[in-house]
């Protein structure tokens, strides 16, 4: 019987084996590679998250950004090389041409106090066409192929690859304008509904009249007018919106504004197809480098080189560095370089670094986990800041860095009886934990240096925030060597005196003075709240934290319910306006009674008037002298202690070139390079299997049997002896 | 039989009920409607309008339990509960929050679940039969000892241990298989075959143990004794006469497992990147969509009542003497 | 000092007097206690239990919580007592500075630099790098050479003193043994003692000089991390049975007893709350208890309470999951000893149902009640790391392995591996449950010689 199970074993680990080496390439590679064709060049990364929304008027996550922005061209776009970001024509030809209105809809000059709308004409790029899609396919007699009357007509049609046909047409002025007023339509959800009504003219309107709509299937939206949308020619387009907002410029760059074809909208309306998931929420059509020919969200999903895509070209122009980074190379040379990219799904941050390692994603940090967990490994702080490890440069990996437009920060609520309020004391306060909470060790031991730490609201690279000595806060820092240094603790301890709590205690009663820290629950560790606490004991002072799921911080956040918290914001633009919102005190979300992004309730009359003013000037020096003076203003009080300005990257495995990270575009996967042979070379090379361990654990499997077999021979034998 | 089954089918339904109300319960005290439609829309610029369009476009603008609005028997039924149960039982998933079908999700996913969950039960079963009935030949001896023991040993390791140790040795250290992900047809092998791996090692201990007792009560008994008497050898008495008798509470306690086979497994699939319904599952409970985890709540409690049914009715396929009623 | 009875440590105190009360009865009963020493006759049940009782102890001293008085400031007049927000335990007293000992971020165990490399400046304010010394570790050695022999010395001075204290445990117990013919194997329990005692006594010598275990993220000392987990993993095996047993208690018996509709009523709440996937039913709940302590901030001073607050709300979720199988086996059971003779008698005789549950249905079930009790034991405890993995697990308020096991995954895979955190924890949590794993096979042995409860 030991026999016949031994041989078993056997019969198993050659099956193994023989499965094993039946694949081409090394035993761990993840990819199917018998499913490429060879000669096309791919790109392989992942997603954390399936993504829930491709349809560009609803869609609102960076992950989803990450794909669709491939796939749709909005009018404007941001410069692949150049910093700080900037704008440049996508689908347009030119920068939008800008008019200012009275009441009357006559054009006035911008300087004029009459002002009530500004209007954005549009030229579209000749040319354009969309990727070939079964919207389009037209029979002999001009209508459309693929519509249908009945569910029963669709049921064979699952997925879009199902359509034998595929047909293209050019790209019409009318198709954006068709998107704004499905961004307009309640049906649609779009989570900026609301938002863009306030600017964009005639917006509202449109949504009350859609809500009455009795619909049945698909509404052709082409049918009702928007009053703020003119279509000139097919070419030309124009949008008025109210007042003056000079970063409209800045959402003509979001998906949000990309054209969608009203072909598409209908034909994914036909009956039954929503329930199998055809709809363009799912199946993006557009006129980008690229288009999405796999969507399994639960496994991978494939973008393919667009046929259709217009002739579009590398910069020749780029930030300084650049060109010595190898940048340039392809200056000029057609785009798309890559045929294919293939996103699978990949939720766990150590899988993810391990195979980037291993060399089976060619780019790592696409997503943000990457960010925080594992860079920990690649990175270190050299004494010229964050640098490679020895190990990842002995990979001759590179790293591509930028700063994000974001800010993570943490703050009062100004409303507060302890920590709020404006008088000198307070002000002390907060100015002496804003000294004591040590930002640059936060970054060092939880963010391994890949953040910058804070100085103000407003982020390194965007307009406003100053290099070098002129940018530091001087309530924390102080200019030494040529470097911001940290005030002393002292310092911090003799302004909590001043500000009636010597030694953290209270100056009448001696109680010791207890803060509480509002923190989300699933954004805390032990030794996180640990190292905070340490912050606010060098002063004295108690912190206590108070963890809370999502929804319970939001709500205390709207109620004014909390006295330190923190909190990031994710800038849609790189603009300072974006960032001074923030704490202008009519968004304070108890003031306004409404879900406003002021969680701090800072409401500085000083403050709100110069943000006031700020808000509708075109950029420029003046601009930037408001701009200091509101940040003068923010230090002096305090709303925010501490934070971080955090820094993205990108690893880049050595055949990748022509990559560099760019804070806010997401559209730049037409300009990656990747070279196949290297790939394949290094994948075999770095995946040796090590079959030692796997031999010897057999075999040390089948020893044992011997001795056992032995033992039950002779047990054997025993028990027949003692019987006779 | 088939009236019993019937029955058990009808009370069954008391539970579903049951179950789904719990769930509602839980879920709606934890988030409220306003939630869900954030958790949806993001949090930058959402005004209160869209969040009320997206709560009436979803269904979700009705009270929960009790419309006093409405008269008579409307009061209960013009509510959330009511419109997102009904639909429950006659199987209507209908869509997830974010709009995709839950229907074609689910039986799309359920298959890795299923490559994953099946062998490791099979397998596992084997491995612990052949290592059980081993312990037991040598039974009263030292290598009985040391195998108890050591079965007392790997069930004290935590499962995260096998997995973590497991994926760190074999993936990263010696690059036998792919660290984590999933592919369809023949290639899928390289994929589960270090979470299977890791899955039966793991059951290893418990289940070896169990067994061992089981077969030990078996050898124990007359009809095993008689046989040794008449000079069969022990390897014919292990397998012609114990394995067969304790296959019975064995097998009748694996029925209960096999309908939730499909569920997936939570832990195993986050850490292998199998796409399957646990991870499903722990997706839709981060981003509170509560269409898809009311539909996994529900259909693990289908399961599992299946799994119930199963059993009674395995029982009376190996015993005669047991009747349904 | 301020006393600090966390809700916890009030249940631990209930659980720790029925223990008393338990152990007491045993002793009165001959039977049981005849029953019982079957389990101390072996000398595996004799070092599992010392074992056991060591973890016990540790957790017992680190439920004794207080509150330090804060110092007044000099100069500073002060009119009342302040206590810190801090709760502290004997348990951080007995083990000295170990808690306060922080460094600032990762260190080996036995290492006296941190653990990577950091930017210094030099006296000219040049930056350059270097592993920094760490501020706790090896600070009386004149140089860093001599740390091999320092520990040598030093842990045989550490043995040393544990084998006095041990010595002068056992000998009056020997002494008082002579020429009794005991049946117990009391030279096992010497030595597991003496080794306990000499772990414990090295322990707390060596890691006043040196981080044993190394450090965390946060500079942390990982021992007594590991240390602190105890009493979490103690609690969340004992307290989770503890809670659920009353309701899985009266409502079996009562659903085998009483029949009928409250049979009914019962075995459909059971099956009802077993058909919903336990790991959602316990992330679900877990929820809710913590948006309770959100609304109700008042009641609870501290971080700690309110973390202790969840801490038993999971417990009794984990018990809500688990009750099921109890209830269950006492339904059958009592289902079966009402059908016996002596009941019906009982009945005859026009004895209340109180009477005759009590007299004669819940002794005759008490061993399902305590194997139950045992066998759950090390599945909690396991259990406990799975759903920190999940994110539901204890609150970050506490220390638990858990938590440590589930930092540990990630930290495995930094260049050089950060093994120590996952390492102790692993330890730690091996050595309770393997000990527990044994113990609990030798009380199912010996109060279940026949009937085969469901092992899961």
């Amino acid at each position: 019987m030991m026999n016949r199970k031994a041989t078993r074993y056997l019969a198993a680990t050659l099956t193994t084996a023989i499965l094993l080496t039946g694949c081409s390439g090394p035993w761990n590679n993840p990819h199917q590679e018998s499913s490429v064709n060879q000669n096309q060049t791919v790109y392989y990364t992942n997603f954390q998250l399936p993504p829930q929304h491709f349809d560009p008027a609803i869609s609102y996550s960076t992950d989803e950004s990450m794909l669709i922005d491939q796939i749709y061209e909005p009018p404007l776009g941001y410069h692949f090389l150049k910093r700080p970001y900037e704008l440049e024509p996508l689908a347009a030809e030119s920068m939008p041409d800008v008019r200012y209105l009275n009441t009357n809809r006559e054009e006035i000059p911008s300087d004029s106090p009459d002002v009530t709308f500004s209007k954005y004409t549009i030229t579209l790029k000749e040319g354009i066409d969309y990727q070939p899609h079964p919207a389009f396919v037209k029979n002999s007699e001009g209508g459309y192929v693929y519509l249908f009357t009945d569910e029963s007509e669709t049921a064979n049609y699952r997925t879009l690859s199902d359509f034998g046909q595929t047909a293209t047409r050019g790209l019409d002025a009318d198709d954006f304008l068709y998107q704004i007023k499905r961004i307009a339509d309640p049906h649609n959800k779009a989570p900026l509904i609301g938002f863009l009504a306030q600017y964009i003219d005639g917006m509202s309107e449109l949504t009350a009249e859609l809500k009455t709509v009795e619909r049945d299937g698909w509404l052709d939206l082409r049918e009702f007018k928007m009053r703020g949308l003119e279509r000139i020619d097919e070419r030309t387009f124009s949008i008025t919106i109210k007042g003056i907002y000079p970063q409209f410029s800045y959402w003509l760059a979001m998906h949000f504004f990309a054209p969608i074809p009203w072909e598409a909208d209908r034909f994914y309306n036909n009956p039954g197809f929503k329930d199998n998931n055809l709809t363009l929420d799912w199946y993006p059509v557009g006129t980008g480098a690229y288009m999405m020919t796999r969507n399994d969200p639960n496994r991978e999903i494939i973008l393919e080189r667009n046929p259709n895509f217009r002739d579009d070209f590398y910069p020749t122009e780029g930030a300084p560095g650049d060109k010595e980074a190898g940048l340039l190379a392809d200056a000029g040379a057609k785009v798309p370089f890559i045929d294919k990219a293939i996103y699978s799904l990949d939720k766990e941050v150590l899988p993810m670094w391990t195979k980037f390692l291993q060399g089976y994603y060619d780019r790592s940090g696409e997503n943000h986990g990457n960010v925080t967990q594992n860079f920990d490994q690649a990175l270190t702080i050299g004494p010229e800041g964050v640098e490679l490890t020895a190990e990842m440069q002995g990979r001759e990996i590179t790293l591509s860095q930028d700063v994000k437009p974001a800010v993570y920060y943490m703050g009062f609520n100004m409303l507060d009886d302890v920590v709020g309020g404006y008088s000198t004391e307070k002000q002390k306060l907060r100015q002496a934990i804003s000294i004591a909470w040590n930002s640059e060790e936060y970054i060092e031991i939880f963010r391994n240096g890949s953040a910058i730490p804070f100085m103000g609201p407003i982020p390194p690279g965007i307009e406003g925030s100053l290099k070098g000595e002129a940018g530091i806060n001087t309530y924390t820092h102080d200019w030494k060597n040529g470097k911001a240094v940290r005030k002393s603790i002292e310092y911090a301890k003799q302004l909590l005196t001043e500000a009636g709590y010597p030694n953290g205690r209270d100056a009448k009663t001696g109680k010791p003075l207890k803060l509480y820290l509002d923190v989300q629950a699933q954004a805390t560790s032990k030794s996180l709240e640990d190292w905070q606490k340490r912050q606010l004991k060098k002063l004295g002072i108690e912190l206590e934290l108070r963890a809370t799921d999502w929804n319970r911080y939001k709500e205390k956040m709207s109620t004014g319910n909390h006295q330190m918290f923190s909190y990031g914001w994710l800038a849609d633009y790189p603009d300072p306006e974006n960032f001074l919102f923030l704490l202008y005190g009519p968004q304070s979300p108890v003031a306004c009674q409404c879900d406003g992004n002021n969680n701090a309730n800072y409401d500085n009359p000083d403050y709100n008037k110069l943000y006031k003013q700020m808000k509708t000037m075109q950029p420029g020096l003046e601009r930037n002298q408001l701009i200091a003076e509101m940040l003068d203003q923010v230090r002096a009080d305090v709303p925010w202690f501490t934070g971080e300005y955090p820094k993205e990257y990108y690893l880049n495995n050595q055949w990748v070139s022509n990559t560099k990270r760019h804070g806010i575009s997401k559209a730049t996967l037409k300009y990656l390079k990747i070279d196949s042979e290297v790939r394949k070379q290094k994948q075999a090379e770095w995946n040796q299997p090590n079959l030692v361990p796997l031999v010897a654990g057999m075999s040390i499997f089948v020893a044992l049997f011997v001795p056992a077999i032995r033992a039950y021979r002779r047990r054997q034998k025993l028990v027949i002896n003692t019987d006779k | 039989m088939l009236a019993y089954i019937i029955r058990r089918l009808i009370y069954a339904i008391p539970i579903l009920m049951g179950v789904n109300l719990i769930t509602f319960l839980l879920f709606f005290v934890v988030n409220t409607p306003d939630d869900m439609a954030r958790a949806q829309l993001g949090d930058k610029y959402v005004t209160g309008e869209a969040i009320e369009l997206w709560k009436e476009t979803n269904g979700y603008h009705q009270p929960l339990f009790f419309n006093d609005k409405e008269e008579g028997l409307t009061a209960l039924t013009e509510t959330i509960f009511f419109n997102k149960s009904i639909s429950l039982f006659t199987f209507d998933f209908g869509q997830s929050e974010s709009g995709r079908d839950i229907t074609s999700d689910v039986s799309q996913r359920v298959w890795p679940s299923v490559m994953f969950a099946l062998p490791t039960l099979l397998i596992g079963l084997w491995v612990n039969i052949c290592i059980a009935l081993l312990v037991v030949m040598f039974r009263n001896t030292g290598l009985e000892k040391a195998f108890v023991i050591s079965f007392v040993g790997l069930m004290s390791v935590s499962y995260l241990f096998y997995i973590i140790g497991g994926q760190y040795l074999v993936t990263r250290l010696w690059n036998l298989v792919p660290v984590s992900g999933f592919q369809t047809g023949l290639d899928s092998f390289r994929f589960l075959v270090l979470p299977v791996a890791i899955g039966v090692i793991a059951g290893t201990g418990a289940g070896a143990r169990l067994y061992r007792t089981l077969f030990l009560e078996e050898a124990d008994q007359d009809y095993a004794r008689t046989a040794r008497a008449k000079g069969v050898s022990e390897v014919t008495v292990l397998f012609r006469h114990i394995l067969p008798n304790a296959m019975i509470p064995i097998l009748t306690n694996i029925v209960i497992v096999i309908p939730m086979l499909f569920m997936g497994s939570l832990v195993m699939e986050s850490f292998f990147g199998i796409p399957g319904l646990g991870s499903y599952m722990i997706d839709a409970l981060k981003s509170q969509d509560f269409a898809i985890v009311r539909t996994m709540v529900f259909i693990g409690s289908v399961l599992y009542i299946i799994g119930l049914i199963a059993t009674d009715i395995s029982y009376t396929l190996v015993d005669p003497r047991v009747r349904l009623n | 000092m301020k006393p600090v009875i966390l809700w916890s440590d009030a249940l631990l105190f209930i659980l720790l007097a029925a223990m008393i009360t338990f152990i007491v009865n045993i002793i009165r009963n001959n039977q049981s206690r005849e029953r019982w020493s079957r389990v101390f006759h072996s000398r595996l049940g004799m070092s599992c239990f010392l074992i056991i009782l060591t973890y016990i102890v540790i957790g017992v001293l680190d439920s004794l919580h207080f509150r330090k008085a804060v110092e007044p400031v000099e100069g500073q007049e002060q009119t009342e007592v302040y206590y810190s927000s801090h709760i502290n335990s004997v348990l951080d007293l007995m083990l000295g500075e170990m808690g306060e000992e922080k460094e600032k971020t990762y260190s080996a165990p036995f290492s006296l630099k941190s653990y990577s490399k950091e930017n210094m400046q030099d006296e000219q304010g040049n930056t350059y790098r270097a592993y920094a010394s760490l501020k706790h570790a090896g600070k009386h050695l004149e140089s860093p050479d001599d740390k091999p022999l320092d520990i040598v010395l030093q842990s045989f001075q550490a043995l040393l003193m544990g084998l006095l204290i041990s010595a002068l445990l056992i000998a009056p117990h020997s002494y008082w043994m002579t020429g009794k013919n005991g049946i117990y194997p009391w030279k096992t329990a010497y030595v597991t003692l003496t080794i306990i005692i000499c772990l414990l006594s090295w322990m707390i010598h060596i890691s006043s000089l040196y981080h044993i275990l190394g450090t965390d993220k946060a500079g942390n000392d990982v021992l007594y991390q590991c240390l602190k987990g105890i009493r979490t993993a103690m609690l969340i095996g004992t307290l989770a049975t503890l809670i659920m047993m009353p309701i899985a208690i009266s409502l079996g018996i009562a659903a085998g007893y009483f029949k009928g509709w409250v049979d009914d009523i019962i075995q459909y709440l059971y099956t009802t709350l077993s058909s919903i996937p336990g790991l959602l039913l316990i992330a679900a709940s877990a929820l809710l208890f913590q948006i309770w302590i959100d609304l109700n901030p008042d009641y609870f001073a501290t971080g700690l309470e309110k973390g202790d607050a969840k801490f038993i709300g999971l417990c009794f979720i984990l018990g809500v999951t688990s009750w099921a199988t109890l209830c269950r086996l006492l339904r059958a059971e009592t289902l079966k000893i009402s059908q016996l003779d002596y009941v019906q008698a009982a009945h005859a005789f026009g004895v209340s149902h109180a009477r005759i549950i009590t007299k004669h249905i819940l002794p005759n079930v008490t061993h399902i009640i305590l194997i139950i009790f045992v066998l759950d034991f090390s599945g909690l405890v396991l259990a406990e790391a799975v759903l920190a993995y999940i994110g539901v697990g204890v609150d970050s308020s506490m220390h638990s392995w858990g938590n440590m096991i589930s930092a540990g995954s990630a930290e495995l895979s930094r260049v050089p591996a950060v093994w120590w955190n996952l390492a102790g924890a692993f330890t730690l949590m091996f050595v309770l449950v393997l000990a527990a794993n044994l113990f609990s096979d030798l009380v199912n042995d010996a109060f279940n010689p026949k009937t085969r409860l469901e092992a899961a």
